[in-house]
């Protein structure tokens, strides 16, 4: 982080383009995974890995077990409530640029799962850029989600991610609290104790039987 | 009447048993008239249904019940297959059971155990001290229905977090719980 | 604790006060846990005093989906549990319906069950050598287990259209019957499978590094493995020759020619070797049902339950009937319970399954195998090094998916 934006806030504007295209060509071509399988979304990670849908191919070489050597957090499988903690600190863990794809249906929203163990969608509690449908999605699909990742990062600018200055570093809110996605706000004025969950899940909603 | 591929229970008498000739359904009757030979207490009724035995023990009886079928040399109930807790319904009485599926690796019959509890006195005495898997089996129950495991080793949450409120599997439990998930 | 843990002599376990021993968490994101599953670990140095594991952290409530919806929706969820072993589940669930309503399978259906279930068990027994190989350092293995998968995995999905969660089975019997062709593909497979078992052997089983890494290592003796309900390989690589196809043999197993692999040496290595030989075994059976595959209906004469064919669907109207109301309202199971146990591949997979007269259970229950496996790793790792943890957890073959449901 540190050398691009020094250069990037050096040099004039039409010059941080080419600039920004290194960079961002550099970032795109090696994102290595941090190693974050959860349930049977991960064995099709694992399937993507292996000899016949190669994701190495693509600049996933390897997948870090530990989260500060690694670009990206795929997230394959259900988020549970007890694991939900546990996932944002790995997140936190991971050092800029970082980026997460939430794969199969579980990370996306729930899934199947519309009950009270699932956390309801991974972006509840990270920041998501690309979403992989399926149950489970075949390791193709993955395959395209990280090429969709790819051209995401290359629309990206070195101004976007500059350093923070310290005094605004360390009054930052604490990593986790941050409301992540844009809920209805009149659920968010609500002390937490307070807010009935009475909505009935769509299991129990159904009029047959 | 049963299907035939599905499993039976085989006679208890005969160790080397056929496995072809599994069709005719009660074959542990023996084995529970000897039970309540040894302790008239110990069976409050018997049922059979579907090739499988049901034997509803009282709780308080469970552990020497358990005892005697793991040594007693016609049953030589060895395996504890499953402890399996169950909530019949808000509304009825009793509100509980907990099932204690056995078998036997050497006489390869099954048994089942059962223990009707109320609502509010669910106390059962472990049977870890019978079987050692028993452990997480009785966590798991506790965990998800609230019954209490009278010395039980470690009686604490095993698949909900530490910190839940509440007995996820009662049938007053809702499906999507009381709130929905925040980092706060 | 018991007394006949083998720890070697060189380790001996010393009652030191705390301030040496130190707690570690190998926690729920590790490359080695096959899954979310966290280790306490209370260290000495390098040398293992007390391995908790602390589970939970995949925990679906799946139990409780089961109740609110109908019979045959429930299959679905059954795959995500064991999701290596996927037709395994489907099978647990689907007998013991069919057990609760007493319902006559087809012979042409029990036999492609059969086929698919063994398929599925080679497949399961893949990845589990492949991940237990790449935790212990071989890498090699690894994608020569998954390439050998994918060809299961093309098989399972001609015939489901699914890789990894197919739903094959239906109460009654199949989902459809086989394509064209299937024979001949898995007869492809067949010819080139115990070729690559022997690769295998090749790599790991005459490796010096390998069998020092897992001979002697995860002792737990047959008394003790019965007492913490250890099942499939597990227990029999402990010397116990139990075996639930042979013992409660179900969808027509007794008919079939196989043995049931036991090593009596009680430890990882034993595991290894029992899983390997049952590689062999689950082709030889795919052999033999392939033989006998005769052209039959799939699906059980009972219309209140299993949906009709779709050209007799849209001709004839009691088959609409029946059509709309099974998906729409389901199906009516008598009261009664069931606890059906199948030989998957970590164990015994046990099915319970209440049910109070209506369309929805009253309570399902799944006993996973690696559940009870894993309660026994405490016990069968007091002694050993860091390292041998990690052997021993892939000798259990554990899936978290089952663990926690």
């Amino acid at each position: 982080m540190g050398l691009e934006n020094i250069i990037a806030e050096a040099l004039p504007e039409v010059l941080t383009t080419r600039l920004d295209s290194l960079i961002n060509w550099a970032r795109k071509s090696s994102l290595w995974p941090a190693t974050f399988g959860l349930a049977c979304c991960a064995i099709e990670m694992m399937s993507a890995t292996s000899s016949r849908n190669d994701l190495a191919r693509f600049g996933s070489e390897v997948f870090r077990a530990s989260p500060r050597q690694a670009d990206v957090m795929i997230v394959s499988g259900r988020v549970s409530r007890k694991m939900a903690p546990v996932l944002r600190r790995i997140y936190d863990q991971m050092p800029e640029p970082k980026w997460v794809i939430s794969m199969g249906a579980c990370a996306t929203s729930g899934g199947v799962f519309d009950n009270y163990a699932i956390v309801q969608g991974v972006d509840k509690i990270v920041p998501v850029d690309v979403y992989i449908p399926g149950c489970p999605p075949r390791p193709e699909m993955l395959i395209h989600a990280v090429m969709m990742l790819q051209d995401k990062v290359m629309k990206e600018s070195s101004r976007d991610r500059r350093d923070v200055p310290e005094r605004e570093a360390r009054e930052a809110f604490v990593p986790g609290t941050l409301p992540i996605t844009d809920g209805s706000t009149a659920e968010s004025s609500l002390p937490p104790e307070a807010r009935p969950y009475s909505i009935a899940s769509r299991h129990e909603r159904r009029r047959s039987s | 009447m049963t299907t035939g591929a599905n499993s039976e229970n085989n006679l208890p008498e005969n160790a080397a048993t056929d496995p072809s000739q599994n069709l005719t359904p009660s074959p542990l009757s023996p084995l529970l008239a000897a039970l309540q030979q040894v302790n008239r207490e110990w069976i409050t009724s018997t049922s059979e249904a579907l090739g499988e035995t049901t034997v509803i023990v009282p709780r308080e009886h469970i552990v020497d019940v358990c005892s005697h079928l793991k040594t007693a040399p016609e049953a030589r109930f060895d395996f504890l297959a499953d402890i399996c807790g169950a909530d019949r319904g808000v509304e009825e009485e009793p509100r509980f059971e907990v099932n204690y599926h056995l078998f036997s690796t050497t006489k390869h019959h099954r048994l089942r155990l059962k223990i009707v509890l109320n609502e509010e006195d669910v106390h059962v005495p472990t049977v870890t001290g019978v079987w050692r898997t028993a452990n997480w089996h009785e966590r798991e129950t506790f965990d998800l229905f609230g019954i209490i495991f009278d010395g039980h080793p470690d009686l604490r949450r095993i698949l909900l977090p530490d910190d839940w409120q509440g007995y996820a599997l009662r049938k007053d439990f809702p499906l999507r719980g009381y709130e929905p998930y925040s980092l706060k | 604790m018991s007394s006949a843990v083998n720890i070697p002599p060189q380790f001996e376990v010393v009652d030191r006060p705390l301030d040496t021993q130190m707690t570690i968490s190998m926690g729920p994101q590790h490359p080695s846990t096959h899954g979310v599953l966290r280790l306490e670990l209370v260290l000495d140095g390098e040398m293992v005093v007390k391995a908790t594991p602390d589970i939970g952290y995949l925990h679906t409530g799946m139990e409780k989906l089961f109740e609110y919806k109908k019979y045959q929706q429930g299959i679905v969820i059954t795959d995500r549990m064991d999701y290596l072993n996927p037709l395994g589940n489907n099978l647990a669930y689907v007998m013991a319906v069919e057990k609760l309503l007493e319902i006559e399978i087809p012979e042409r259906a029990q036999t492609i069950r059969v086929l698919t279930c063994e398929l599925q068990r080679i497949a399961s027994h893949l990845v589990w050598l492949g991940t237990h190989a790449l935790d212990i350092g071989a890498m090699t293995v690894f994608f020569y287990c998954f390439r050998e998968r994918e060809k299961i995995m093309n098989l399972i999905e001609a015939a489901s259209g699914g890789r990894l969660t197919p739903s094959y089975f239906r109460i009654g019997g199949l989902m459809m019957d086989l394509p064209a062709g299937f024979e001949r593909r898995v007869q492809q497979f067949q010819d080139g499978f115990l070729k690559s078992v022997d690769e295998f052997h090749t790599l790991l089983t005459g490796n010096r590094i390998f069998q020092k890494r897992t001979q002697g290592v995860g002792y737990i003796s047959a008394e003790d493995a019965i007492d913490w309900g250890l099942s499939g390989p597990c227990l029999r690589g402990s010397g116990v020759d139990l075996d639930i196809r042979r013992a409660n043999p179900y969808t027509g197993y007794e008919k079939y020619d196989f043995e049931v692999p036991t090593e009596s040496e009680c430890d990882v290595w034993a595991r290894y070797m029992v899983r390997m030989r049952e590689m062999k075994e689950s082709h030889k059976i795919v052999t033999q049902a392939l033989s006998r595959l005769r052209p039959g209906p799939v699906k059980a004469d009972a219309p209140k339950v299993v949906l009709p064919d779709r050209e007799a669907m849209k001709t004839h109207m009691d088959a609409l009937i029946h059509h709309f109301l099974i998906v729409a309202e389901g199906f009516d199971v008598p009261a009664g319970e069931v606890y059906q146990p199948i030989e998957a591949s970590k164990g015994e997979l046990g099915v319970y399954v209440k049910s109070d007269g209506g369309p929805k259970p009253a309570r399902v229950h799944f006993r996973g195998p690696s559940f009870v496996n894993l309660s026994a790793l405490p016990h069968m790792s007091e002694g050993c090094m860091v390292a041998d943890i990690v052997a021993i957890i892939g000798s259990l073959d554990i899936v978290l998916g089952e663990i926690d449901r």
